[in-house]
């Protein structure tokens, strides 16, 4: 089973991302800050990470930038789900090697779709 | 709505484009025609239909069929025509066309996604081979979509949709709460609001006439003209694409069906020969 990595520092995002993941055939773990994520990465490199921006202790992108510095951190498909909805951070977002970029608020569309599009 | 109320909308919109409504589905009329008649200043819709039949106004009535010939659309919906469009479509006409441009109509274009997406893509062709030239008309019987298509906001969840995000980056600016698409993308479209069963014949010629999901919510003798009529505006080499699983009326006879290809159709040049006739 392909696995997904969840990082946001909401639970109940988490939550509803989770469900969401699982219905298109997704192993869910998750992470609530971009140092347990890459904890989680260390451990095991899942096949795709929902990444938030914004969280505590370390951000999405710095997360990101770790991520494709370690080995085999080129592997998964991250596709960071944010409230920031400017091209600034779209491309910042891209050059830091983000796959595909959804803006808050998202349904289960907008994640069939983005992941479709990221070739997940 | 009354049984009565409903009839004169299903007839209005047969007589007047061709359009198939289901009288059964109440809902969909009511929550189509309820914004029409508040916009054109009725307390409901039944003094909208009182004031169609009384005085036959013809904007009144084109805002009504309008509103219920509303569809769904995204950027790259169902992605394999658009795939098919830039790597097999497009590159086999530039070759057979020899420099002369590729002329592409999105015949129910809707709120523009469909073009939008195949003018992008060709902006991408010309980039590679900069002698590349195509031509990019899109109508929809719908003014209201029409204008929101030629202004090229879309909104958050509208971009969301099929579109990838490098595409995004690339092709659009922030525009408040919405996105604008690039003006060297908008300015390759030519507008016009065209009704399918007004007759096609005098249009001019396409190379490629994208017409999905807009038949199969019309009538089957009106399914029949339309198709008739595009064997008319296509060369032989031209491609008609259709909605990935549309019955369309007709379609049998007037086109031939583009092995392994869902939704791709060439005229049937027998079928022509015989029509003119």
């Amino acid at each position: 089973m392909r696995t997904c990595l969840v990082v946001d520092d909401s639970r109940v995002i988490r939550k509803v991302a989770r469900r969401i993941l699982e219905d298109i055939g997704y192993e869910i773990a998750e992470a609530a800050d971009g140092v347990e994520a890459l904890a989680w990465c260390r451990a095991a490199m899942p096949d795709a990470i929902l990444l938030d921006w914004n969280m505590p202790v370390m951000t999405g992108i710095e997360f990101l930038r770790r991520l494709r510095a370690e080995p085999d951190g080129e592997t998964p498909v991250v596709v960071f789900c944010t409230v920031e909805n400017d091209l600034a951070h779209i491309r910042e977002a891209l050059d830091a090697g983000a796959n595909e970029y959804i803006m808050k608020p998202f349904d289960g569309d907008i994640i069939s779709a983005k992941f479709a599009e990221a070739g997940l | 709505m009354t049984a009565e109320e409903i009839a004169q909308i299903v007839s209005l919109c047969r007589v007047r484009a061709g359009l198939k409504v289901a009288p059964d589905k109440t809902y969909l009329m009511e929550s189509r025609l309820g914004p029409v008649a508040r916009r054109e200043g009725y307390d409901s819709i039944t003094d909208l239909i009182v004031a169609i039949r009384e005085r036959r106004e013809e904007p009144l009535i084109w805002a009504t069929v309008e509103a219920m010939a509303g569809g769904e659309t995204s950027f790259y919906r169902d992605r394999e025509p658009f795939r098919q469009f830039r790597e097999e479509i497009a590159p086999q006409l530039l070759r057979a066309r020899g420099g002369a441009p590729i002329k592409v109509w999105s015949a129910a274009c809707a709120t523009g996604q469909e073009v939008y997406s195949l003018a992008i893509a060709a902006g991408e062709l010309a980039e590679a081979e900069p002698q590349v030239r195509f031509e990019f008309a899109a109508s929809d019987l719908s003014r209201i979509a029409l204008d929101r298509a030629q202004s090229g906001l879309f909104n958050q969840f509208e971009v969301q949709r099929g579109l990838p995000i490098r595409q995004l980056a690339r092709y659009f600016e922030k525009d408040g709460e919405q996105w604008r698409i690039a003006e060297e993308v908008r300015q390759r479209v030519r507008w016009r609001r065209i009704n399918l069963v007004a007759g096609l014949r005098q249009i001019g010629r396409f190379d490629v006439v994208f017409c999905r999901y807009a038949l199969s919510h019309m009538t089957d003798a009106a399914q029949r003209k339309v198709i008739e009529d595009l064997t008319f505006i296509l060369p032989e080499d031209g491609v008609l694409v259709l909605g990935l699983k549309e019955q369309v009326a007709g379609l049998a006879e007037a086109f031939q069906p583009v092995v392994g290809r869902p939704g791709l159709y060439r005229p049937n040049p027998e079928f022509r020969a015989a029509a003119a006739a």
